[in-house]
């Protein structure tokens, strides 16, 4: 069977009055795609955020309750956290390559937990540059300002700057949403292979797509998770009847 | 009858208000350039007689034997300029660092008024705060500590109320450029196992520099024109100064010291115009360069 | 890894500090002027005028000073709001479709917001000798006009900005003439942003010497007509303060009390004022 990656347990999210997330509980999978999906303003990004703590950049969230990861709970852990928010790779809406050029995006994670030789850097930027498939695209200009890419080929280098850290998790924000066709069906793709090697977190409120690629579903609505489960069973024969109202294309 | 007549009087009002309105924005546009050619005209007389160059680089300032050199002027403002923008500027940098990125809900609470307030605080205020703290500070404290026999009033005097004026305006166009900058650029930095303070040093700052660099540029034109707060504290001695602690007599200051009897002596008038042109041209100059650095900017992002 | 912590730690206290620093300047300014001042602020210094000679007279107080600012900086507030309110109406309602030009004027005013006061008191000076006016009242009120109104058309500009492009769609196939778009929609909607423009400009008249010192000249006595000179807060701190005479002095630091007061009354009000509109806006 399979073994539980993040294990969120009485997960509750305020922003000041807000009450964003209402007691989460949920178990994701190792090693499998989870899609997070639901209308929009449910707080699916929200719950995304919380998994490596970016919710601690706002001034006025609070959160409570617990995000174990492999059994450590790491919003009490004394665990760094730097090191905690290295184990998963972040990929956002939109691309946002940082200000330096296309080898510097992917060298930047490892630069910063200081490795700094050349020649380590150099092969690894280039293994992570061909997992995503771009390294025979920008081989010849790795030193042009990474914003030259076009949108499609800036998003796999965000890629490949997240994997380039070796996380053991990807965070996944509608991560195709600003791309054209060819280029999400790419990224999808990549991510039906990556799952051999990590556990993948997908947030999309795309229905189509969750079918195509999740093994396991978590459908949330107004801050609470209304139900949760490997993807056939939540398509095929879903329970509650919020869920079939959301499958009937009921509400967005 | 009476519907028609309503009609043409609205068709009427809106008229005048149209002619009021091209009026008044004809002299918002031509105003720089009246300002300019005023300016140019009452200096003409003055550079007839001598060139530009000759006056910008001569030492003598003698306005009754007719000589008017502004290099001691010139040189002065530039070394206030340069000293108020360097106590200035890392204060303005952490701290807008702080407040966008850093700082809690009421450290925001207490700052925002605090820079308004300061912002809206008269030069002459300033001055006099100068003249009760900053003045007799180095002339009773620093002056003595460095062996030095001197009354405070002095090119650093000048440069530390010039810091604190120029501090609020800085800083909210340093702000206004880190609050641009993406949230998202933040988090993939931070997702890479970046601390914040990495995340600052190696993204945010690269990628604000524009901004940081424009908000320096319009920080010093607002230094190198300011003239009450500086001319109260800095001494106006006409002499090239040779040190922070020594006097100088900035261009400005200049200008407004020497009003009373620039009518009194032939060319002084043109002279003290042909400053204020100098003045005048430096400070569109650098607001240009800055503006458009901040446009540029604008427009990629 | 320890290094990497040593530094994050050093530079936010160093950013704390530098936080601080600011606020303490602040402080110490209000307190310092507050402290040289308030001993010599009484009734008798804010209710009458300097006597006993020009300059010298030890006798006497700020009242002169008091109206001269405040009729000043309403004067030239005045002025600046009826040519600065069609500019900022026509930037937002007539030329909406424009915004290129829109822009360009934009960049004028945001030029004309940096030349230094003290050019603007040059130029009007030249102007003054131009028309033949004397130092007065008048020449004040016309130099400040021209030194405040990019302050007020930008500020207005800022919160007209705000108003919703639908709108003027709107009230246009309604049938309405533009102008009465201008003062009927645009204005009401901006009331808040055009008070917070209006006190903005008065403190920032209130408060400039450069710009009056050539125009208005000094006096002892209130103006009782346009042609005559005035005097001001600021220019009163600035000539007294290098009196050689104590309680000539006195009334510089008295003024520079006033002056204070009237800056953080109109800051607050601002405040207030802009708290009460916009209750959604975030700061920073």
């Amino acid at each position: 069977m399979n073994s539980t990656k993040i294990h969120l347990s009485k997960l509750d999210l305020h922003y000041g009055k807000q009450h964003i997330l209402k007691n989460i509980e949920s178990e994701i999978p190792e090693k499998k795609i989870t899609v997070i999906l639901g209308p929009s303003g449910c707080g699916k990004t929200s719950l995304l955020r919380c998994m490596n703590r970016l919710t601690d950049l706002h001034p006025d969230a609070h959160l409570s309750g617990k995000i174990l990861i492999d059994g450590t709970d790491i919003l009490s852990s004394n665990e760094d956290i730097t090191n905690i928010r290295k184990m998963m790779g972040l990929l956002a809406q939109r691309p946002y390559p940082l200000p330096m050029n296309i080898f510097n995006n992917v060298a930047y994670g490892l630069r910063i937990s200081g490795r700094k030789k050349k020649k380590y850097l150099h092969h690894r930027v280039e293994h992570y540059l061909k997992l995503v498939n771009l390294w025979d695209e920008v081989k010849d200009r790795l030193h042009d300002p990474a914003v030259a890419l076009s949108i499609g080929q800036q998003q796999r280098l965000c890629l490949a700057r997240g994997l380039a850290v070796d996380p053991q998790i990807i965070l996944a924000d509608e991560p195709t949403s600003a791309l054209d066709p060819q280029s999400s069906q790419a990224i999808e793709e990549k991510f039906m292979e990556l799952k051999e090697a990590y556990t993948i977190v997908i947030v999309t409120h795309i229905l189509r797509q969750a079918k195509r690629i999740a093994d396991y579903v978590i459908f949330m609505y107004m801050g609470e998770v209304i139900e949760q489960g490997p993807v056939n069973e939540f398509f095929e024969n879903p329970k509650q009847e919020k869920t079939k109202e959301y499958l009937k294309g009921m509400f967005y | 009858m009476r519907k028609m007549q309503v009609r043409l009087s609205r068709a009427m009002r809106n008229n005048i208000h149209g002619f009021w309105m091209v009026i008044c924005l004809a002299l918002v546009i031509i105003l720089p350039v009246t300002m300019a050619a005023g300016l140019y005209w009452k200096s003409s007389v003055l550079l007839h007689e001598n060139s530009l160059l000759s006056l910008v680089f001569s030492k003598e300032w003698k306005p009754i034997s007719g000589q008017f050199g502004f290099y001691p002027f010139i040189i002065s403002s530039v070394w206030v300029t340069m000293a108020a923008l360097l106590f200035a500027a890392p204060i303005c940098l952490l701290t807008s660092i702080h407040l966008t990125q850093y700082a809690k809900r009421w450290v925001l609470k207490v700052m925002h008024p605090v820079i308004d307030i300061l912002a809206g605080i008269p030069s002459v205020i300033f001055g006099l705060w100068g003249i009760l703290v900053v003045v007799p500070f180095i002339g009773n404290y620093l002056g003595p500590w460095l062996g030095k026999q001197v009354s405070g009033y002095s090119i650093l005097a000048g440069a530390i109320v010039l810091a604190i004026m120029i501090i609020p305006f800085v800083l909210n166009i340093l702000i206004e450029v880190f609050k641009n900058i993406p949230d998202e650029l933040t988090e993939a930095s931070l997702s890479v196992g970046a601390t914040r303070w990495q995340t600052v040093k190696f993204v945010l700052l690269k990628k604000g520099m524009p901004g940081i660099v424009a908000a320096f540029g319009l920080g010093m034109s607002r230094a190198f024109g300011e003239t009450i707060a500086v001319l109260m504290v800095v001494g106006n001695v006409t002499r090239i100064p040779t040190g922070l602690i020594q006097p100088g007599y900035p261009l400005p200051a200049l200008i407004a010291n020497n009003y009373g009897e620039m009518m009194s002596i032939p060319l002084y008038d043109s002279a003290l115009m042909l400053s204020a042109l100098i003045l005048f041209v430096v400070v569109l100059i650098f607001n240009l360069i800055s503006r458009y650095i901040i446009i540029q900017c604008d427009e990629k992002c | 890894m320890k290094a990497k912590k040593i530094e994050e730690k050093f530079f936010r206290v160093l950013m704390f500090l530098s936080t601080m620093f600011i606020c303490m300047v602040l402080f110490l300014i209000l307190f310092s002027i507050l402290r040289s001042g308030l001993p010599y602020l009484s009734w008798e210094m804010i209710s009458s005028v300097p006597s006993g000679g020009y300059y010298f007279g030890k006798e006497g107080g700020i009242l002169n000073a008091i109206i001269g600012t405040l009729y000043l900086s309403l004067g030239s507030t005045l002025l600046a709001f009826v040519t600065g309110l069609p500019v900022a109406l026509m930037m937002n309602v007539h030329l909406a479709s424009m915004p290129r030009f829109v822009n360009s004027i934009r960049l004028i005013l945001d030029l004309l917001w940096g030349i230094p006061s003290i050019v603007y008191g040059a130029f009007g000076f030249t102007i003054m000798i131009y028309l033949g006016i004397r130092a007065s009242l008048l020449a004040g009120i016309i130099t400040v006009t021209l030194f405040v109104l990019p302050i007020m058309i930008r500020a207005m500009d800022e919160a007209l900005k705000t108003v919703p492009k639908g709108l003027l769609e709107a009230a246009l196939s309604l049938g309405s003439t533009r102008s009465e778009i201008s003062y009927r929609v645009f204005f009401k909607q901006c009331i808040p942003g055009m008070i917070t423009a209006v006190l903005l400009s008065f403190g920032r008249a209130a408060g400039d010497v450069a710009s009056v010192l050539f125009t208005t000249g000094f006096t002892d006595h209130i103006p009782t007509s346009l042609n005559q000179p005035a005097a001001t807060l600021p220019l009163t701190i600035f000539f007294q303060l290098s009196s050689p005479i104590e309680e000539v002095r006195q009334r510089a630091f008295a003024a520079a009390v006033v002056l204070v007061i009237i800056i953080l009354f109109i800051s607050i009000l601002t405040r207030v004022l802009s708290r009460k509109y916009h209750k959604n806006r975030i700061n920073f």
